[in-house]
């Protein structure tokens, strides 16, 4: 049913890592990306690991929710350590099989590089997972702010999107609906040559586009009937506030990259 | 074409947290011929139900038959496309399914997928636009470019061109002025007659239902609440109400004015003019008697 | 002297140069705290009233004023604030992620504080029995639920003016009663002008008055009872009237005299009674 729609990855839940404001679960996720690129001795990887792993057990997400948003990357993982075991020829020899030698390094190279990957993603995907989008587009919409004074237009930009994402369900439903109407009148969505199938989007697509433009043009009236002008002498209902959570979440990623100082090689 | 519905069950996303049971074992018939009227709230399993008639789904259990088709759980159907001919479904503003680039191609589409021969599709067409009352120099113009109105008879054309031995039609006068509505439904009327068609029309409109179904089916929460001829059904309000549907306005009057009046008209299906004449005498012979 | 009303004063209008007139030296004023019904077939124009009176398109001839002042660009501002606008489909007037979301546009439009936003909402959504559904996303809510949402985001700027353009026309029996007593409770609790513009012969009976379209001129502008009384008339130009004047048409004809048109059940009803009391 309708209803049971999900819009993006967001697993509803009330844990403090749902509650830290958007802005902050931004920032910080930008600079773990940064200092995960300093860490090289496996005490520093450890202390990295414990922070993403650590916050991922305190969000309560299911572990295959997690997962899923590695599914589509554990192949380039995994391409990324096979290719450092080929190519780096550097330390001892650890086995050689079939003429191929796989050094040390290689070995070494290619878990770092790997589990860097491994934890981006972790968090990154972690973001997503505790953070409704509109959150985010109004996060995004707030730290993009300063670029207003270079005529940046910020506040369209976040409308267009937390537009987008109001009408991704309602355009879902539609879709659904001329594949049915379309259907019952004889294409065939699921079988054939793939050129027939191509074919049999056309009836889809159109219908779609044009009912798409239809809303666009019934919305943009609706919106202008209701004083919409532009972002200028506008007010926002929604607001994000920094509270003690977020404080307490930056100690701990300030501790978490102190650590990673010290545990430096 | 005869249709049954045996023990018919509907799951949305089985195994998952958002199960829904849409349909609890359904069970009716339609005899080949005749007009059903299928009434329901939002919810009911209406939208459902339609999607069984033409095998865009299938029962979760349960057996669905259309003539010499079935549809049953796990089985795959090869005639799958055989049986989508011969049911034409109009759905609820169809006017959104229109995509070619000339009102003619857009009612050829369903025959030319059904693989009928181009004479046969030309005949089709200018068939159906005489049906809809569609004015033929319509045929060459863009269907983006025609009213609303018109968009609708170009849709419900496009159906009709499949010559479909079933009508199905979802709320087919939705949106529609009064005016608007009437037309469509007195030509569907008339092509169900014509025809012969088995018609199944999913309406909110208990007028209608009163005017042109000869069953009415009753839904509620995906089971069959109440099934009969509309007059039979429509004379119990009281189970009617507890569903929060209503009766006909006719029915509702007559009813009122039986209780005030103390008279004991019956509604039998007479027209306006013959129930104003027999509620006039009524009132008269009050006055004559006293 | 009261300012406070809207005036078409001989406004005529066309979407382009080389089309058609859609209106006609069209002239009328619709009060304070009243409830004007606006019918007429398809292309009589109705619609292009709605789109005027908030400034969404200009006239060519003639001026539309909203309590003294007229529709132009510099006014437009301020008039969307007085005048709120309902359209016809649910989905597409629907902006916001949330129900508190979409209420709160047009206040965000016109730049009012949070703390006031936030009280409004609250008392907006009341008004239109949607509390419970404050934080729901649209695509889990009825279309009647949408449009009375769609109310309450007008109600929240409280304007002095709403126009419901076919607001009811893509609903079921059960969202239409559902919007029509929103509607009701609403004029009858704040002080607002209603204009409905309308198929729905239910709706016209219980507005105050009614203005008749027809080719783009008003064609007549009454009560709904006297516009009712004129079938014959009314059928001409396409339009229908209610089950309760059909009848009472009809009992006229087979010689019942009528002491006045009859709006609905219970008037036709008392009608009766009278009659057959009568000795």
């Amino acid at each position: 049913m309708s209803s049971s729609l999900i819009i993006g990855q967001y697993v509803p839940g009330n844990s403090v890592i749902h509650r830290i404001d958007p802005r902050s679960k931004i920032a910080i996720i930008f600079f773990y990306v940064v200092i995960v690129f300093f860490a090289n001795s496996v005490m520093s990887y450890g202390v990295l690991a414990l922070f993403a792993i650590g916050a991922s057990l305190i969000s309560k997400v299911p572990f295959p929710y997690l997962m899923k948003g590695l599914k589509p990357v554990w192949f380039l993982v995994l391409f990324t350590f096979i290719l450092h075991l080929i190519v780096t020829k550097q330390g001892d020899v650890l086995i050689s099989i079939l003429g191929w030698e796989i050094y040390r390094e290689g070995v070494v190279q290619g878990a770092a590089i790997s589990l860097r990957f491994f934890l981006l993603i972790l968090v990154t995907s972690l973001l997503t997972l505790t953070t409704t989008p509109i959150e985010i587009t109004d996060a995004i919409e707030e730290l993009l702010g300063p670029l207003k004074k270079v005529r940046f237009p910020v506040h369209e930009l976040a409308l267009m999107m937390s537009i987008s994402l109001r009408f991704i369900p309602t355009l879902m439903q539609e879709t659904e609906k001329i594949s049915k109407a379309q259907a019952s009148r004889g294409v065939d969505f699921r079988t054939g040559a793939f050129k027939d199938r191509v074919r049999a989007v056309i009836p889809l697509l159109v219908p779609l586009f044009v009912s798409a433009f239809k809303r666009a043009e019934d919305l943009a009236m609706a919106m202008e009937a209701r004083g919409y002008q532009g972002g200028e002498g506008r007010t926002k209902l929604r607001e994000l506030t920094i509270s003690r959570r977020d404080i307490a979440a930056y100690i701990v990623f300030a501790g978490i990259v102190t650590a990673l100082f010290l545990t430096r090689s | 074409m005869d249709i049954t519905f045996d023990q018919v069950s509907y799951i949305y996303q089985p195994n998952s947290p958002f199960e829904y049971r849409a349909l609890k074992d359904l069970s009716f018939s339609i005899p080949s011929g005749s007009f059903v009227a299928v009434i329901g709230h939002t919810g009911s399993g209406k939208s459902t139900l339609i999607q069984h008639l033409n095998g865009l789904l299938k029962p979760t259990k349960g057996t669905v038959t259309l003539g010499e088709y079935q549809l049953k759980a796990k089985e795959k159907n090869k005639e799958l496309r055989e049986l989508r001919e011969k049911v034409g479904v109009v759905f609820q503003y169809p006017e959104h399914q229109l995509f070619e680039e000339t009102v003619a191609k857009d009612i050829a589409f369903g025959p030319r997928n059904f693989g009928v021969n181009e004479g046969e599709i030309d005949r089709r067409v200018n068939e159906a636009i005489q049906a809809t009352h569609l004015d033929e120099e319509l045929l060459e113009r863009s269907p983006f470019d025609l009213s609303g109105g018109q968009m609708r008879r170009v849709a419900i054309s496009g159906v009709l061109a499949m010559n479909p031995e079933v009508l199905v039609l979802d709320e087919p006068t939705a949106g529609l002025d009064p005016h608007g509505q009437k037309e469509i439904m007195e030509m569907f009327y008339d092509l169900h007659q014509k025809k012969k068609l088995t018609t199944v029309l999913v309406t909110h409109s208990m007028e209608d239902a009163l005017a042109y179904a000869d069953q009415v089916i009753i839904l509620n929460k995906g089971e069959v609440y109440m099934q009969g001829s509309p007059l039979e059904l429509f004379k119990k309000q009281k189970a009617l109400e507890e569903v929060q549907l209503d009766v006909p306005e006719v029915i509702e009057f007559i009813t009122k004015a039986n209780e005030k009046l103390g008279a004991d008209i019956e509604y039998t299906g007479q027209s306006i003019a013959d129930l104003a004449k027999e509620m006039a005498d009524f009132v008269r012979g009050g006055r004559d008697h006293e | 002297m009261d300012q406070s009303q809207i005036e078409f004063r001989n406004v005529s209008f066309r979407y382009q140069e080389d089309m058609p007139w859609v209106l006609r030296n069209v002239s009328f004023t619709i009060g304070a705290d009243e409830w004007v019904a606006i019918i007429g077939h398809n292309g009589s124009g109705k619609s292009t009233i709605a789109k005027l009176m908030n400034g969404l398109l200009f006239p060519q001839e003639g001026k539309i004023l909203v309590d003294g002042e007229e529709v132009t660009q510099d006014t437009l501002w301020e008039i969307r604030k007085r005048v709120g606008m309902v359209f016809q489909n649910p989905d597409n007037q629907f902006v916001g992620t949330t129900v508190r979301d979409d209420v709160a546009f047009g206040m965000e439009n016109h730049g009012m504080p949070r703390e006031v936003m936030i009280k409004r909402i609250k008392e907006s959504l009341n008004a239109v029995g949607m509390t419970e559904f404050e934080r729901h996303e649209p695509h889990r809510l009825s279309g009647g639920q949408k449009q009375r949402v769609a109310i309450a985001s007008v109600l929240a700027v409280s304007p002095r003016y709403i126009i419901l353009d076919e607001a009811t026309a893509m609903l079921d029996p059960k969202g239409r009663k559902e919007i029509l007593k929103t509607i009701r409770t609403v004029q009858e609790e704040r002080e607002l002008s209603l204009i409905t513009i309308t198929h729905d012969l239910q709706e016209v009976t219980q507005a105050e008055r009614v203005i008749v379209m027809n080719g783009g001129e008003v064609w007549m502008e009454s009560t709904p009872r006297d516009i009712f009384s004129k079938k014959d008339s009314l059928i001409e130009i396409g339009l229908d009237t209610p089950f309760v004047s059909k009848l009472a048409d009809h009992m006229k004809d087979a010689g019942l005299e009528l002491s006045r048109e009859p709006l609905n059940h219970q008037e036709l009803l008392e009608e009766l009674w009278t009659s057959r009391s009568i000795k």
